[in-house]
């Protein structure tokens, strides 16, 4: 879950958070994306802010570490919801129907991919292939996996995390 | 307690199902208890066995009988002569097509022998999570036979006489790959193992890593002895994380074995394994793009050569090799080459594991000997086509192949075939498609997934995807002309010539497929404006029978854009210039009334 | 457990791990123990292996029935998750699909406790190179 960075400024224990995390992978620009991987586990999201203290302790331009987060699609600049959403539209999926599903999570949350909806709950996004072809169409809410969905089902789902 | 001395088991698949096979259950479990032999055998109803094309199936127990083509009449046969007087029926048992021979146990057809497990040969059967186990299966037999009993260009001219080519997709021979990574000296070399399995609806590399780590580190380590590397990496999809967590244990358990780590065997030979993470980019499945990104770079791609064999990982000599091509490297020193290249074909050695996914019933990972053909495959193993649907096409090779019809079917698959017959191994992804599915809706969906995955270097990828991806959106929205046919083939051949990486390079390959095989259904949406497969909604049309309309009014009342009208009890309309075809109407009729066309 | 520092050290520690192996599938007391391998990939765990092997362990401790249910990989029956493979004493393993908690139970109740067969067993479909 997103951390909330009040005023766009960092506290000083957010710091020592990203500058322990640094510190932990030897301060080394090669592992900029395993720093950003773990640092987004922890803020649930790389703000200019936080990309601007890695660069500091990495010693590179903060243009560097933002062209690698813009880069990858894992990455995100903005706070995913409380249960963020991912719809697969991996080539089984998408043959399965993903696409219908998708519809209906946009309909039912009145989100398009890529928004959050106003009370933070649930963000709505799209990846490719998760590796469980057998139970497409796949939904992904957190790091529960949900098979076989049918846009019938949809509602239910999301009722679980109301 | 009855104490059950035969079993006779009735395939419930849906192929067999579709001929009968409930009905012989049911004459099974009759039978039987007017025989007064409920207490001696029991009929069971099974999951499918596969070989829906022989089907009804029916297996007798304990003695393997396999019953073909059964029908619900064959049952009270069957009990008389086999359960009852132990004498098989002959006429159902299978016949072997070559030697013309019945074959009445399972374990000795064509069939059942088509699958041979290499590469998944422990998935499944042991706990991933425990070293002993795969130590039980002969691991790290191979490492040591490697590092005490071989040197290692003769591990590499093994390697290279096995025929083992890169499962990743190019299908590079692997021996050759090491041999060129063998003669660069340097102070410090990289083996690097490519799990980013980007192609979606492939997923073997997530099932080696999670189901059998130890058999790639275990490749790690003899490819870092043959080449002369002691740093190994992995590069990992983030979005596996159980794969990373299995891969963390086993490497721990390695290390205190000393299997990983200082003086493997006591040897002067040291290899170590570290795990980088990638972040969702289909590019970095490029092994330059794969080296930038695990140096914490953006994963594009650079010019080669030269190669990483030459200057990769830091500038190093670095071997990249993909997970399944790994997984084949211990049983091939344990066995021997000469074992390995006796399965396959003359220029496609060993096995291959393919995802099958889409419309087949048996969607699941299976591994077949190289030289397997399509029809063996989807229609023997897979159980055929969903719910008695046409067979249409088989994606193959992911974004970067193309779809093969059935014109294809008796191919045998190996890598040269597949690249002749239009598509490409690739990771090993099989998509099976139906009637149902719209072969221009495909190409855009791909083309949609490259525009999306293009890393914008190369102005060819960047833009070319682009606007190969505009093309195909105008004509699935019925916008289309004969002219623009044209032009998706010439930028198609364009990208392809001349993009940077194998991304851009392979990118119109789906395209340049569908447009050979299904060139009729592209002139279908662009000359008469209709999708034959009714996939793509801006070309159909919802019409309302009037026959068969009761005027119940539930159409339109579910029209979110009021283009249904009429009084109730009498034949509504669909007004076309005001319907946005979304097809509300058609799934709310409960009459069958509205078509869609 | 002591670090292998020779060929010799794996042949000896595989010899061990191979009997241990054989005696998980063989069992020592061939009428009490059972083996149940749970298919626990990415596939088997969404569609709820981690319940079905949790509700194994704990129905089989539950009933006092001997058996060592263990996690295993990918099965490539990825149609029919949850798949355990169960391994009576004497007998040919069998697969079974969709697992849920309550088909487990019908499995321990029917299967292994009176070696009744239940619906729903998926034929191995494959040879390991073992047997080539």
């Amino acid at each position: 879950m997103a951390v909330i960075i009040e005023n766009n400024t960092l506290k000083p224990e957010q710091i020592e958070k990203i500058k322990n995390i640094c510190k932990s992978h030897g301060n080394n620009e090669n592992n900029l994306i395993n720093i950003l991987h773990e640092t987004q586990s922890t803020f649930g999201y790389l703000p200019k802010e936080v990309q601007e203290v890695i660069a500091e302790e990495l010693n590179i331009p903060v243009g560097r570490v933002f062209g690698v987060v813009t880069f990858y699609s894992f990455f995100t600049m903005v706070p995913k919801g409380e249960h963020p959403i991912s719809i697969c539209l991996g080539t089984a999926c998408y043959v399965r129907g993903a696409e219908k599903i998708l519809e209906e999570f946009k309909k039912e949350l009145g989100l398009e991919v890529g928004q959050t909806t106003k009370d933070g709950k649930f963000s709505l996004s799209c990846l490719r292939c998760i590796g469980a072809c057998g139970l497409a169409p796949v939904v992904m809410i957190g790091e529960k996996v949900y098979g076989r969905v049918t846009p019938a089902s949809v509602k239910d789902i999301i009722a679980e995390y109301k | 307690m009855a104490k059950y001395k035969m079993h006779i088991l009735c395939c419930g698949g849906t192929g067999c199902r579709a001929s009968k096979s409930d009905e012989i259950l049911e004459n099974f479990k009759k039978i039987i208890l007017e025989k007064n032999l409920d207490d001696e055998v029991q009929v069971i109803q099974t999951g499918c066995f596969g070989f829906c094309e022989k089907g009804p199936i029916v297996k007798i127990l304990p003695d393997n009988t396999f019953y073909t083509e059964v029908t619900p009449e064959d049952a009270l046969e069957i009990v008389e002569e086999h359960v009852i007087k132990g004498r098989k029926v002959k006429r159902l048992l299978y016949m072997d097509p070559d030697k013309k021979e019945h074959i009445s146990d399972s374990k000795h057809m064509n069939f059942y022998k088509k699958q041979i497990r290499i590469a998944l040969r422990n998935c499944g059967f042991i706990n991933p999570e425990n070293i002993e186990e795969y130590i039980a299966r002969d691991g790290y037999m191979a490492i040591g036979k490697c590092l005490t009993e071989m040197t290692p260009e003769q591990v590499i001219a093994e390697i290279k006489l096995s025929g083992l080519r890169g499962r990743g997709g190019g299908g590079f021979p692997t021996g050759l790959k090491w041999e060129f990574a063998s003669k660069y000296h340097d102070d410090q070399k990289y083996v690097v193992c490519n799990a980013d399995e980007g192609d979606p609806g492939a997923f073997m590399d997530r099932s080696i890593l999670e189901g059998d780590p130890h058999s790639v580190l275990e490749a790690m380590a003899i490819c870092g002895y043959s080449i002369g590397a002691n740093k190994g990496l992995i590069y990992i999809r983030a979005e596996y994380p159980l794969a990373i967590e299995r891969l963390k244990i086993a490497i721990k358990q390695a290390k205190e074995y000393g299997l990983l780590g200082d003086n493997i065997f006591g040897t002067d030979f040291s290899f170590d394994i570290t795990l980088r993470l990638g972040a969702g980019a289909f590019v970095c499945g490029e092994e330059t793009a794969l080296i930038h990104s695990m140096e914490g770079q953006r994963g594009e791609p650079t010019p080669k050569p030269p190669f990483p064999a030459e200057s990769g990982f830091m500038k190093k000599p670095t071997n990249v090799n993909n997970v399944e091509t790994f997984a084949n490297i211990p049983v091939i020193i344990n066995k021997g080459a000469n074992w390995f290249n006796k399965i396959g074909t003359e220029k496609s050695k060993g096995t291959k594991v393919f995802a099958l996914a889409g419309k087949i019933n048996n969607v699941g990972l299976i591994e077949v000997p190289m030289g397997t053909t399509l029809r063996e495959v989807i229609y023997e193993i897979g159980g055929g086509i969903k719910s008695g649907k046409e067979f249409k096409a088989v994606q193959t090779g992911g974004p970067s192949g193309g779809c093969l019809t059935k014109d294809f079917l008796d191919t045998p698959i190996d890598y040269d075939n597949l690249v002749a017959a239009g598509s490409m191994m690739g990771s090993g992804g099989m998509i099976v498609m139906d009637e149902d599915d719209c072969m221009v809706s495909i190409a855009k969906f791909y083309m949609e997934f490259i525009v999306e995955e293009s890393c914008g270097k190369c102005v060819p990828c960047r833009l070319g995807t682009k606007r190969l991806y505009e093309i195909l959106e105008k004509i699935t929205r019925g916008n289309g002309t004969m002219e623009d046919l044209d032009l998706l083939k010439n930028l198609s051949k364009t990208v392809k010539a001349t993009s940077l990486c194998g991304l851009g390079q392979t990118a119109p390959n789906p395209i340049l497929s569908t447009l050979n095989n299904f060139y009729d259904e592209y002139v279908a949406h662009v000359r008469d404006k209709k999708c034959p497969a009714g996939q793509c909604r801006h070309l159909l049309k919802f019409e309302i029978d009037p026959e068969k309309c009761v005027g119940c009014t539930v159409c339109a009342r579910n029209c979110p854009v009021n283009a249904i009208t009429g009084t109730v009890k009498q034949p509504h309309t669909i007004d076309q210039e005001i319907c946005i075809k979304c097809g509300a109407c058609f799934q709310k009729c409960k009459f069958g009334a509205i078509s869609k066309k | 457990m002591k670090r292998i520092k020779s060929l010799d050290d794996l042949k000896k520690l595989s010899k061990n791990a191979k009997n241990k192996f054989d005696l998980r599938e063989k069992a020592n007391d061939p009428d009490k123990v059972v083996q149940i391998k749970v298919a626990m990939a990415t596939c088997g765990i969404a569609s709820g292996a981690k319940e079905t092997m949790d509700f194994l362990i704990e129905e089989l401790d539950r009933q006092s029935i001997k058996a060592i249910v263990t996690q295993t990989g990918c099965m490539g029956y990825c149609y029919a998750e949850p798949t355990i493979e169960v391994t009576m004493p004497n007998n040919d393993p069998i697969v079974f699909g969709y697992v849920d908690t309550k088909k487990a139970k019908e499995i321990v109740e029917k299967y292994i406790k009176k070696n009744e067969l239940v619906d729903g067993i998926l034929p191995v479909n494959y040879e390991t190179i073992d047997k080539q």
